[in-house]
């Protein structure tokens, strides 16, 4: 194995490159701020490896494009925020029905609308669970620093092609742009997931016959299978059916695929919480002060644990249920008016009071802020 | 081939019946796509076909290829994602005159602006069949359709004119009454390199027939007889005599760098430059 490299490198290049590494071969996007260098990036790399970029006429087109692609079996990218990631989600939805593998960035800014453009929040996590209409399933991870943009880049790929389902990466200004030193490990070294492709004849092929996984095997275009692949309710067919037990099958299916998984796909760091009396929940690049605080707390006596959650859909619930066991207290720092804080108060059962500190201003939270308010419900 | 091998060759018939309603002309339509389909020698497993949401884009479905259904307006955009991500692939979009000119208009722009190797089929029922009757852009001015009770007051849109001026290599315009030239079009649609479109005037009796004094299949079989002008004639009419009818025939045949050639292209540099 060769020696990992060590680079300064921005969230969104960080993004890019992992892309790359886990053997995406196509993009296709719509330039928008602060998400416009994975498509710079991607443009000058992707060719270099015989992939392929496209700038399409908006972020419909985007989406599209990229399950287009990904059902030849090419693994795909797409990156937007705001104002693109609203755009995106009607086939967002199709990806999910016809569970077709893509990854979909969304380096969040400060909305609703234009907003504020170059300034960061999170103000999409629960857009990204729910944006798309309909009972759908769906992946969201958010890291919370550039090395972990690249791991979690990669996961993400991984997920998508393992499961068959969008997975939305929320990245957000800050974590886009900001630069850190990087470990990009060697290639070999990298755990990277194909999708599972179907070994059985073309005649006797049903392409949403699920195996016991709960995800069926794929056939891409141009391989002989001829599949359909439709938005309306199918069977194993592919197929429309209007038949309310096969439509009532499928989409419990596919959330059952996901919750198959969960335990694997959640990935979520606990920080100090096994004797914290104060435990705060933070994620993406809320997480940093989260961490800051609770060090200084420490310093000065205080139990405080940290809750980071790199997967916030599916919600890690069990993580929060046994920490609100113990601790006091858990404090949710959302650069929003309090989105994931629901799912906190669900998952916590009355166990722990649930505090938010929000902020929508467009500024990160400081510790000395998250510090102030450990001191204040101590 | 006669028509029952053909059938069975190019479609899956255990999805029979197929949902259009007595006298609808997508089914024509449908039938000359399969002539020229089985006349271009293209391998049916390299074939991808694509379509949006309508009464139309329900095609893909019953056709034996790979085939894929979309979202309403967007079949461009996704075949767009297929032919670049192999270009190997012969890609066709169905799409339905609403489908095509209203929801997925700038697609439409922007496809035949690339040039990419795209067939595209309209079938233009000058309505939105699906939803049962509304207007599209290709409504004729002056009829009536259930969103314009008081009469269409907008005027229609040329979509073979907006094809040509986009910078498609192919376009073409025919009817369900003249069948044969209509899948020659499309035969010398699949055939061209780059952007190619056939808008195939449909009858739509249900919705736009019974509105307007149409209601069977053959009433609207008459009109597009009555109201086609072929291209060497049209030429020679003033606006006013060309008033209330359409043209048909090859409106633009050129050749033009078509795009996942010249994406190729872009490879070769990136990796030449990488050297
Ligand atoms: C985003 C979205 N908007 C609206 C619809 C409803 N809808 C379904 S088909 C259709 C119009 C179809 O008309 P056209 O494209 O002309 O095809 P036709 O049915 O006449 O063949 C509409 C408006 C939809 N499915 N999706």
């Amino acid at each position: 194995m060769k020696e990992p490299v060590v680079k300064l490198m921005q969230g969104n290049e960080a993004c890019t490159e992992a892309a790359l590494a886990a053997g995406c071969s196509f993009y296709a996007g719509y330039p928008i701020t602060p998400s416009t260098e994975i498509a710079e990036l991607m443009a000058e790399r992707l060719p270099i490896y015989g992939g392929r970029f496209i700038q399409m006429e908006d972020e419909i087109a985007s989406m599209a494009a990229v399950i287009g692609a990904s059902l030849t079996g090419a693994k795909s990218l797409t990156a937007t925020s705001g104002p693109g990631f609203s755009l995106k989600q009607e086939n967002i939805g199709y990806a999910s029905l016809t569970e077709v593998p893509v990854v979909v960035v969304n380096v969040q800014r400060v909305g609703p609308s234009t907003g504020m453009a170059t300034s960061p929040a999170q103000g999409d996590v629960m857009q990204a669970r729910w944006g798309t209409h309909g009972d759908h399933p769906i992946v969201v991870l958010a890291p919370s620093s550039v090395q972990e943009t690249y791991e979690i880049t990669i996961e993400a790929f991984n997920i998508a092609e393992e499961l068959r389902v969008p997975v939305i990466l929320l990245l957000d200004e800050v974590i886009g742009h900001m630069r850190e030193k990087i470990v990009i490990p060697d290639k070999d070294s990298l755990k990277i997931t194909n999708r599972k492709k179907t070994d059985a004849r073309p005649e006797d092929f049903l392409p949403y016959k699920a195996d016991e996984d709960g995800v069926p095997p794929m056939a891409d275009f141009g391989t002989g299978y001829r599949t359909h692949v439709t938005g309306l309710f199918h069977d194993e067919t592919g197929f429309p059916t209007g038949d309310p037990k096969k439509a009532d099958a499928l989409l419990r299916r596919l959330h059952e695929k996901l919750d198959k998984a969960k335990d694997r796909i959640t990935l979520v760091e606990e920080i100090e919480t096994e004797d914290a009396d104060i435990v705060l929940f933070a994620y993406g690049s809320s997480a940093r002060p989260a961490l800051s605080a609770l060090r200084q707390a420490r310093e000065l006596g205080i139990k405080v644990g940290l809750i980071k959650p790199i997967t916030i859909w599916p919600f890690p619930e069990e993580v929060v249920d046994r920490v609100a066991k113990k601790a006091k207290t858990i404090i949710v720092p959302e650069m929003n008016l309090g989105q994931l804080i629901r799912e906190v108060e669900r998952a916590s059962r009355g166990q722990a009071d649930v505090i938010g500190l929000n902020r929508v201003d467009g500024e990160l939270f400081k510790p000395e802020e998250i510090l102030e308010k450990i001191k204040e419900v101590r | 081939m006669a028509t029952e091998e053909l059938l069975d060759e190019h479609f899956r018939v255990e999805t029979m019946p197929h949902i259009w309603c007595p006298g609808c002309g997508h089914g024509i339509v449908l039938g000359a796509l399969m002539r020229a389909l089985e006349k271009s020698g293209f391998e049916r497993d390299k074939t991808v076909i694509v379509s949006g949401i309508g009464c139309s884009s329900r095609a893909t479905g019953y056709l034996d290829y790979d085939t894929l259904h979309t979202t309403h307006g967007r079949a461009l955009a996704f075949a767009t994602g297929v032919k670049l991500a192999n270009p190997e692939l012969n890609v066709v979009v169905i799409t339905g005159d609403g489908d095509a000119s209203a929801i997925g208009g700038n697609h439409f722009i922007h496809a035949a602006r690339r040039n990419i190797d795209i067939t595209t089929i309209i079938f233009n029922n000058s309505i939105y069949g699906m939803t049962g009757g509304q207007y599209s852009p290709e409504t004729p001015e002056a009829s009536w359709a259930t969103t314009s009770p008081y009469g269409h007051i907008e005027r229609t849109f040329d979509l073979a004119e907006l094809a040509k001026a986009a910078g498609a290599s192919y376009v073409a315009r025919g009817t369900t009454y003249h069948v044969n030239p209509l899948s020659n079009y499309m035969l010398k649609a699949l055939k061209k390199k780059g952007f190619s479109v056939v808008e195939a005037i449909s009858g739509c009796p249900t919705y736009f027939g019974r509105k307007n004094k149409m209601p069977t299949g053959t009433l609207m079989l008459q009109w597009q007889k009555d109201s086609a002008v072929p291209r060497t004639k049209a030429d020679k009419l003033s606006a006013e005599e060309m008033k209330g009818k359409f043209v048909i025939g090859e409106l633009q045949d050129i050749d033009l760098p078509e795009y996942t050639e010249e994406y190729g292209k872009v490879i070769k540099k990136a990796q030449e430059r990488r050297r």
